[in-house]
């Protein structure tokens, strides 16, 4: 017991990739809130360093994290850190030797990585590193193949490429516990999938999504525009059971032309389940339907865990929904035909966010999330624009940017009560709306950007984004 | 379409205020096995509108011995809950349609998928 009292209060190192780096908080946060953690960082703690050092969580809570993010490379058991070789030296003696020895006992294997941010070392500056560190008690045998436990000496050159310091700012050396996701990056990858298309969200963002969702085992996820099914991908692999719905009969059918660039036509069995059944989560796919986000079909309850979805913002997809301004001539039978498609007519992105908003508050859970994607005008983008609910937290909020003037917004809310009759209206009239509404306001404002770069107003237009 | 997601859909026909639940004909019905996952069925089980997914079992020829009333320590049981698996995960829909208790409009459902759309008339 006296060892499990000294363990609990050690510090784990995390190591960072270095992109989407306004996602990666959230994520370790909602990850370490499926395990009901709070993230207490150690003093110095600098959000847009790729190491962070983390306090008051044990082994277990570290290896949940790492099996799940897909922001977080490695994770280590930090046994010392200093911005000399010699501070760290004195860091790693203090260290208390019963939380080092049964690593390094007789009958062991080892091996000590090197690992340099921001410099290449040559071979044999890093053989000199390890050499350095002879002070440490290993009594076990080194095995570079496969050793039973890894050491890493990590040393954090700053972020600025062009300014590379002869020596680290910022030295850790710790024991190798798990590395995170990032291959999934690859295995998911959009190219080698087998329904993919024109706006599939990539494999990294649709695996954060389902993070900063919380999305967890035995949950039951929804996508209101679904598409190919991209994040009910990234859900199933958490092990959650996936439905979506998407107006778009062909995509959901997996009819139509090919988004691939050798193939015209898409072959018989592209869509969604198909997509599950490529990665092995076939088991969580519960359905799909042709159905339009503006006339939800679910009955009230709180169905959803979480809600992911990426709405059509009218760039590369048009918005639409059901119904049409003008007068309508029905058949004079009354009867459609069978393959008749009912008449669209534009969703305004205002809409769009007031119908997710409310629809997350009637049919998520108490504490599920809503999780989507915010397109931005930048010059005129403030924090009042991002749409509130009474009954949603906003939780986080990361930008992408997409170009010089657009960028799109991650946003996550979390759902604290059930709606009273007056909420869903609360905000209907509410002046931060007013830059999404108008149809293809936004498309109109992306384009805008790119026209003027051709012609003389382009400084003007730089001026006043300012 | 599994019968977990029919007890989930309710009629959105303008003006219809018992649009629940929709009545199934189908005329293809598959039963594709689906790994067994009792946590996963237990935690459905208080999402449930217990006597519609049962008569929509019957309505399929596949109620099995399922009882009107929900009984009340399922999670102890495992027979139970396979059969609720089966209803809820196994048996689907393949063609017919759904059709909303009050106005009638049916909504096709082809290759396992159900097409809710609303025609331009009736938005």
């Amino acid at each position: 017991m006296a060892a499990s009292n000294s363990r609990s209060c050690l510090q784990y190192l995390l190591h960072l990739a270095h992109d989407n780096l306004d996602f990666r908080l959230p994520e370790i946060k909602a990850l370490l809130a499926l395990r009901t953690k709070p993230f207490r960082p150690c003093e110095n703690f600098k959000e847009k360093s790729p190491f962070w050092c983390l306090d008051g969580l044990c082994e277990d809570d570290v290896r949940s994290i790492m099996a799940r993010s897909v922001c977080a490379k490695s994770a280590f058991e930090l046994w010392g850190h200093g911005q000399t070789h010699s501070e760290l030296k004195t860091s790693i003696l203090n260290y208390p030797l019963e939380n080092m020895s049964p690593f390094m006992h007789k009958n062991s294997t080892y091996r000590i990585n090197v690992y340099t941010f921001n410099k290449t070392l040559q071979f044999a500056d890093r053989i000199k590193r390890i050499d350095a560190m002879e002070y440490l008690p290993f009594e076990g045998t080194v095995s570079l193949k496969d050793p039973e436990n890894i050491f890493c000496l990590l040393e954090d050159y700053g972020t600025d490429p062009n300014n590379i310091p002869e020596d680290p700012n910022y030295i850790y050396f710790g024991r190798w516990i798990a590395d995170g996701q990032r291959e999934l990056i690859r295995s998911h990858s959009v190219k080698n999938r087998h329904f993919i298309g024109n706006t599939s969200m990539d494999a990294g963002l649709s695996f954060l999504m389902a993070n900063h969702a919380k999305v967890k085992e035995n949950d039951l996820i929804f996508d209101p525009f679904v598409g190919t099914g991209s994040l009910l991908v990234a859900c199933s692999h958490f092990g959650a059971y996936v439905c979506g719905t998407d107006i778009d009969y062909n995509t959901i059918h997996g009819k139509g032309r090919s988004s691939r660039k050798n193939q015209k036509w898409r072959g018989p069995d592209e869509n969604i389940r198909a997509n599950l059944r490529q990665y092995g989560t076939e088991r969580m796919y519960l359905d799909v339907m042709v159905s339009d986000a503006a006339k939800p079909v679910w009955r009230k309850a709180a169905l959803f865990d979480a809600i992911i979805t990426d709405p059509p913002y009218g760039i590369r997809e048009s918005t639409r929904k059901t119904g049409s301004h003008k007068d309508i001539t029905k058949p004079p039978d009354g009867i459609y035909v069978e393959s008749h498609v009912p008449v669209s007519q534009a969703y305004h992105l205002s809409d769009i966010f007031t119908d997710l908003l409310n629809f997350s508050a009637h049919h998520l859970v108490i504490g599920g999330r809503v999780v989507y994607w915010l397109p931005v005008y930048r010059p005129e983008y403030c924090e009042e624009m991002v749409p509130l609910h009474p009954c949603l937290r906003l939780i986080s909020n990361c930008e992408q940017t997409l170009s010089s003037h657009t960028s799109r917004r991650l946003i996550t809310m979390e759902k604290i009560k059930e709606p009273e009759e007056l909420d869903s209206l609360a905000h209907l009239s509410d002046p931060r709306f007013s830059p999404y509404q108008g149809h293809n306001a936004f498309r109109e404002k992306y384009f805008s950007g790119l026209n003027k770069r051709c012609g003389k107003e382009d400084n003007k237009s730089e001026v006043n984004g300012e | 379409m599994k019968l977990l997601t029919h007890n989930m859909l309710t009629s959105h026909v303008k003006g219809v205020s018992k649009g629940y639940p929709l009545l199934i004909k189908a005329t293809e019905v598959k039963v594709n096995e689906v790994d067994f996952n009792p946590k996963f069925v237990s935690r459905m089980i208080p999402k449930l509108e217990w006597g519609a997914l049962v008569q929509a079992a019957e309505g399929l020829g596949h109620r099995q011995d399922l009882p009107g009333e929900l009984v009340s320590d399922y999670e102890q049981n495992e027979d139970f809950l396979k059969k609720v698996h089966r209803i809820l995960l196994e048996v689907e829909v393949m063609e017919g349609c759904l059709q909303c208790p009050e106005s009638g409009r049916e909504f096709p459902i082809s290759k396992g998928i159900p097409n809710m759309l609303l025609n331009e008339d009736e938005v």
